[in-house]
């Protein structure tokens, strides 16, 4: 993975835990993030899967362990340093008020923005592609509070685009879209690692993270049970034991990538 | 599903401008403060009061007779700036605690600041009962400062309270914290008013609120407050709409959540609990007016914060010039402003919920 020449920036966990209370979330993370590169996280419900977006975004900070953005540590950048440099889009986002779409949007734009908030030509430019990027375009200027669940859930990720930051983060950008748009959001996520960002996206989809990610890591019970190219790591061996079920994996030349099914396990031995 | 029929939430085309709807406002007040501070029961013209003006500021004699001259300077033009600022101090507030606290119920009272001041403004009243020799408790101003104190103690609790583990302040905490803490200090001013005995009317009397006889003294303590909440909370307007989208999110745009809470809860409480201690008890201001401009100008704090202020000056000089002027017997104008606002925001209310199911 060092070898890669890349020059954006990456990212880096070192042997990272993460406590909830007397829970432990996350244990002996150690994981490297490179630029250009599309990653997966999956796994099963409560893996930490969002917790590890929480520390990459520094919404919550590590019980040990360190994590690198560009090298540097993370608890080193200022906010609005951090925000040029690391957007997330989180699972859930109050929208209580009825500013716009157009109006969210623009709020991604906070980083590089004075005090009284105007944006110039090129903030507008980000926005507008942020908008027309998720096909927002003929509704951007209705209110958030009266947009369907996967409007919102659109509205929110543009937000996360027009804050154009190299190193994105979503935590399922596509639960609650329907096939098209979820095919379209995974597909400019693809693009947006082909201009040389780093991009990780949370999943349970896992058909759609073959299709459209480069790279896949496995967490179970808050450790990496396993990680990288996912050619390398989609076997039926691994996400058998990941999620806990019988797995197959079969090539899908139609969308590109991988398929898995899985079956409940037969009672072993009694059990 | 049309947007056109969801009430209460207009498309972005159909907001009013803000600086037209400033201008309007702005208008409108100096339309009402000068009718109202030529109404009432010494009928003095509008000719004369703009004479005086013109020479208390060029320092020439005042043509006008004793009396007059005293009536507008010393009596009218006090309280209707107290109730001028009073009204935009409210408002301003309650359009903050509405984003900082995610929650369109929320006004100044929410976290106990009317409680604290009441119970300030009634133990005060027991203390001049208690120690009759003590000059400090019978000063006309010793009710406001006993309600300010205790305002802005009740306000630090509810903070502290409301903090978890990480030092934090969710908007949830804060909310039943100052519910806690209001209710535990309605039944002490229960107490009070059963140990005050005659003296009880003073305390209730207070508690309508009203702007009866205020004198420049209490249009300074309000303007005080006033000006640097207004300051304050402009500064923050644009990190209080990032905020509205929580605090997480607000955090990964660059926005220093924690600072941002703080610096607006203090500045606009202390803006309330001054308002109230001058003031006495008048509700639905706060709730009432960024609500309505919310629905007519659109949710961007950089323009409700300054409209909600210029509405809630408007509505509150109003309203007290009705009971000054218009209504028989001097109606206390929170008594006026909770039967005419209160039905006003139920409806609003219900529109919203219509709204809210069918969109």
């Amino acid at each position: 993975m060092d070898e890669r020449q890349s020059t954006g920036p990456r990212l880096s966990v070192r042997d990272v835990r993460f406590k909830h209370g007397p829970q432990l979330v996350l244990d002996s993370v150690t994981l490297d993030f490179a630029p250009g590169r599309h990653y997966a996280v999956l796994g099963p419900n409560g893996a930490g899967k969002s917790t590890l977006l929480d520390l990459l975004s520094r919404l919550a900070r590590p019980a040990s362990g360190s994590i690198l953005v560009e090298g540097r540590n993370i608890s080193e950048y200022t906010p609005g340093g951090l925000a040029r440099l690391v957007s997330l889009a989180p699972q859930e986002c109050r929208l209580d008020f009825p500013f716009t779409i157009r109006e969210v949007a623009r709020m991604g734009r906070r980083p590089y923005l004075g005090r009284w908030g105007c944006l110039d030509v090129e903030d507008e430019r980000a926005v507008e592609r942020a908008i027309a990027g998720l096909h927002l375009g003929s509704i951007a200027d209705k209110p958030v509070t009266a947009l369907s669940g996967g409007e919102r859930r659109r509205a929110v990720v543009a937000r996360t685009v027009a804050q154009d930051a190299p190193i994105m983060l979503l935590d399922e950008p596509t639960s609650g879209l329907d096939v098209a748009q979820a095919l379209s959001v995974m597909a400019l996520m693809k693009r947006f690692a082909g201009e040389g960002r780093l991009v990780v996206t949370v999943s349970h989809d896992l058909d759609l993270a073959a299709a459209f990610c480069h790279e896949a890591v496995f967490l179970k019970a808050g450790r990496v049970a396993a990680a990288g190219p996912i050619g390398e790591c989609f076997t039926p061996d691994i996400l058998a034991a990941v999620y806990d079920a019988e797995a197959a994996v079969r090539p899908d030349p139609f969308l590109g990538g991988l398929s898995a099914s899985f079956r409940p396990r037969k009672a072993e031995n009694g059990s | 599903m049309t947007v056109d029929n969801h009430i209460g939430t207009p498309p972005a085309k159909r907001r009013l401008s803000p600086w037209l709807a400033g201008m309007f406002l702005c208008l409108a007040l100096v339309v009402v403060a000068s009718a109202s501070l030529a109404s009432g029961y010494l009928d003095i013209g509008v000719a004369d009061i703009a004479g005086l003006f013109r020479s208390k500021a060029i320092g020439s004699p005042v043509l006008l007779d004793e009396a007059a001259a005293v009536t507008i300077w010393e009596v009218r033009l006090p309280r209707i700036l107290t109730a001028l600022v009073c009204g935009a101090a409210l408002a301003l507030s309650g359009a903050v605690f509405q984003g900082l606290l995610l929650n369109p119920l929320a006004d100044p009272y929410t976290l106990g600041v009317s409680s604290g001041a009441a119970f300030g403004a009634s133990g005060t009243v027991i203390l001049g009962l208690l120690f009759p020799g003590a000059a400090l408790f019978a000063e006309p101003w010793a009710m406001t400062l006993g309600a300010f104190a205790a305002a802005s103690l009740t306000l630090a609790a509810v903070i502290l309270l409301a903090q978890d583990a990480d030092r934090r302040l969710s908007p949830t905490n804060l909310i039943l914290a100052g519910v806690i803490l209001s209710a535990i200090l309605s039944a002490a001013i229960s107490f009070v008013k059963y140990l005050a005995g005659d003296q009880v009317e003073s305390i209730v009397f207070w508690l309508l609120g009203s702007f009866q006889a205020r004198t420049w003294a209490d249009a300074g303590v309000i303007i005080v407050f006033f000006i640097p909440a207004l300051f304050v909370s402009l500064w923050s307007a644009v990190d209080l709409n990032i905020m509205t989208m929580g605090a997480r999110a607000a955090e990964t745009l660059g926005v220093n959540t924690k600072r941002v809470r703080l610096s607006l809860l203090a500045a606009v409480s202390l803006a309330a609990a001054a308002a109230v201690s001058v003031s006495g008890v008048i509700g639905f201001v706060g709730l009432i007016v960024p609500h309505l401009v919310r629905i007519l100008a659109g949710p961007d704090h950089r323009s409700l914060l300054p409209l909600s202020a210029l509405g809630g000056a408007l509505l509150l000089s109003l309203a007290d010039m009705a009971v000054r002027s218009w209504l028989p017997g001097e109606i206390p104008v929170g008594v006026l402003t909770a039967l005419l606002a209160g039905p006003a925001f139920l409806v609003i209310f219900r529109k919203r919920m219509a709204g809210r199911d069918n969109g």
